[in-house]
């Protein structure tokens, strides 16, 4: 049974970083922001060309809040055990009582703080420059942003599973991982644009069926429920089975005194 | 009365090398036993199984009379530990480090029990600093008092005065048997300084290439070996080794 005051501890013991540390701020009001800014001009010039791509900015500007979303939760889980790698703190953390699924649980819990405040930013950002609203998505925009948060854990997890067990070194992993789901994800196009072979694994993909989903939901389709419902299975299907690789790798750790040295 | 730890041919291996090679040993409540060893004779790794962050290869520990690997949670949650080669998160100040850790073990009344230790520690001139600004001095008080925050029943020290000056040494050692008196506190104690281990242990275990060559008194094990005190007790065996 998971208790919450350990759970607790573990996100204040976050906030209490964020709330003076440049790097973590600029993660969360900076770089989205200076994303947007970019693609947000590009999107502004694609439009003189609208007649031959309709829409560009409504598919542009959405696609990218939504991969944010993606990878800001995929962040939230691996920064905050770089954290602990980096201050040394691995071994106050699991000497303690705190069991390995209530540091997952306080993780996920920050990724959605983070995933929040990016959210604001983003979108505001997005309503102030090119009068962007994405709430024009509607009431999808709930599941589609829930699936892309549990993709996120999901690529999260598995970095940080890869971090513990290979160390230091894997380290880039945790700013390199999630792009390599990004062309599988299908955000800025169609799937019908990857070859034949690379659409079967992009389907396996739950971020794909959201991305199409956004575009089926934006060209004036209705709320797609099949890609929502592929979404949501192949997410929940993954999420059980990272967390079952990242026990694994946690026991591996423990038998081979990686959990000890991991970061020196 | 049964023993409060209970450490039974305890084995690590990493490979085809053996860090711990059959450790048994038993320490009662209020006790202070000592480790002793040079270094790679296998006291780390035999700290790092007893707080369950390394599987053991063989052997079996156990605390309060349960399994420390079926009952790990209700074990650690009455055992602390404080280590000169660990450190807390920089950015947080001392305080918040100790509020952290006392949410962690499930403390009620968090602020007098964090005033109570910082006044036992004489942490008051930086409780606000952040840890990133502590002298290494600072960051031993902090890590001990880390450890002592949260009431333990059994508590893991690696070298717990080291990097201290030796007013604030002589007033850790006297608050830990303080402690020890008045709350029957059993301790696991390392360090290199050897008048400090005879002034602090009842018994202690010396620990060679992962076995225990000896274990008594500090009296005992300097009679036993034929030698003056600990420290040419220490240099026998590490130079045999």
């Amino acid at each position: 049974m998971m208790k919450f005051h350990r759970i607790h501890a573990l996100i204040t013991r976050h906030l209490f970083l964020y709330k003076r540390s440049l790097p973590r701020l600029m993660e969360i009001f900076y770089w989205p922001f200076l994303d947007l800014v970019v693609w947000g001009f590009i999107t502004v010039y694609l439009m003189k060309f609208q007649g031959q791509l309709p829409g560009v900015v409504t598919f542009f500007l959405g696609a990218l809040i939504l991969w944010d979303v993606l990878f800001r939760a995929q962040q939230g889980i691996t920064i905050s055990f770089l954290e602990e790698i980096w201050s040394r703190n691995l071994m106050n953390l699991f000497a303690s009582p705190l069991k390995p699924s209530e540091f997952l649980a306080a993780t996920m819990a920050l990724s959605v703080f983070k995933v929040a405040m990016v959210s604001c930013v983003m979108v505001a950002a997005a309503y102030f420059f090119y009068s962007y609203n994405v709430f024009m998505i509607g009431l999808s925009l709930v599941p589609f942003v829930l699936n892309l948060i549990i993709t996120g854990w999901i690529i999260g997890v598995l970095t940080t599973s890869l971090i513990m067990r290979f160390g230091q070194e894997a380290e880039v992993l945790a700013w390199g991982m999630v792009f390599l789901f990004q062309p599988i994800s299908c955000v800025f196009y169609p799937i019908e644009i990857l070859p034949k072979w690379l659409q079967a694994i992009a389907w396996a993909n739950p971020a794909t069926h959201v991305f199409e989903g956004m575009r089926g939901v934006l060209s004036g389709g209705s709320l797609p429920v099949a890609h929502l419902g592929w979404a949501t299975g192949l997410n929940l299907l993954y999420l059980a089975t990272i967390i079952g690789v990242f026990h694994w790798t946690f026991n591996i750790c423990k038998e081979k005194g990686l959990l000890v040295r991991v970061g020196e | 009365m049964l023993p409060i730890v209970q450490v039974q041919g305890l084995t690590k291996k990493f490979g085809d090398f053996t860090a711990v090679d059959g450790v048994s040993f038993e320490i009662k409540q209020g006790e202070i036993l000592g480790l002793l060893g040079p270094n790679g004779a296998g006291k780390t790794t035999t700290f790092q199984m007893l707080l369950g962050l390394v599987t053991p290869t063989a052997g079996s520990i156990r605390m309060f009379g349960k399994d420390l690997a079926m009952h790990r949670e209700e074990i650690l949650s009455q055992v602390n530990f404080s280590s000169t080669y660990i450190s807390m998160p920089y950015s947080l100040t001392a305080e918040e480090n100790l509020w952290v850790a006392a949410k962690l073990y499930g403390l009620s009344d968090i602020a007098r029990r964090i005033d109570e230790v910082v006044k036992k520690l004489e942490m008051e001139e930086f409780r606000h600093k952040l840890t990133r600004k502590l002298s290494s001095g600072q960051m031993t008080r902090l890590t001990l008092a880390k450890a002592i925050l949260t009431e333990p029943k059994i508590l893991f020290l690696d070298e717990p005065t080291a990097s201290l000056d030796p007013d604030i040494a002589h007033k850790i050692r006297a608050l830990l048997k303080d402690v020890r008196r008045s709350a029957g506190l059993s301790i696991l104690y390392t360090s290199h300084n050897m008048r400090e281990m005879e002034e602090m242990s009842d018994r202690i275990i010396f620990l060679q290439k992962g076995k225990v060559v000896a274990q008594g008194t500090a009296q005992e094990i300097t009679e036993r070996f034929g030698q003056r005190d600990l420290e040419d007790v220490f240099l026998k065996l590490a130079r045999e080794s």
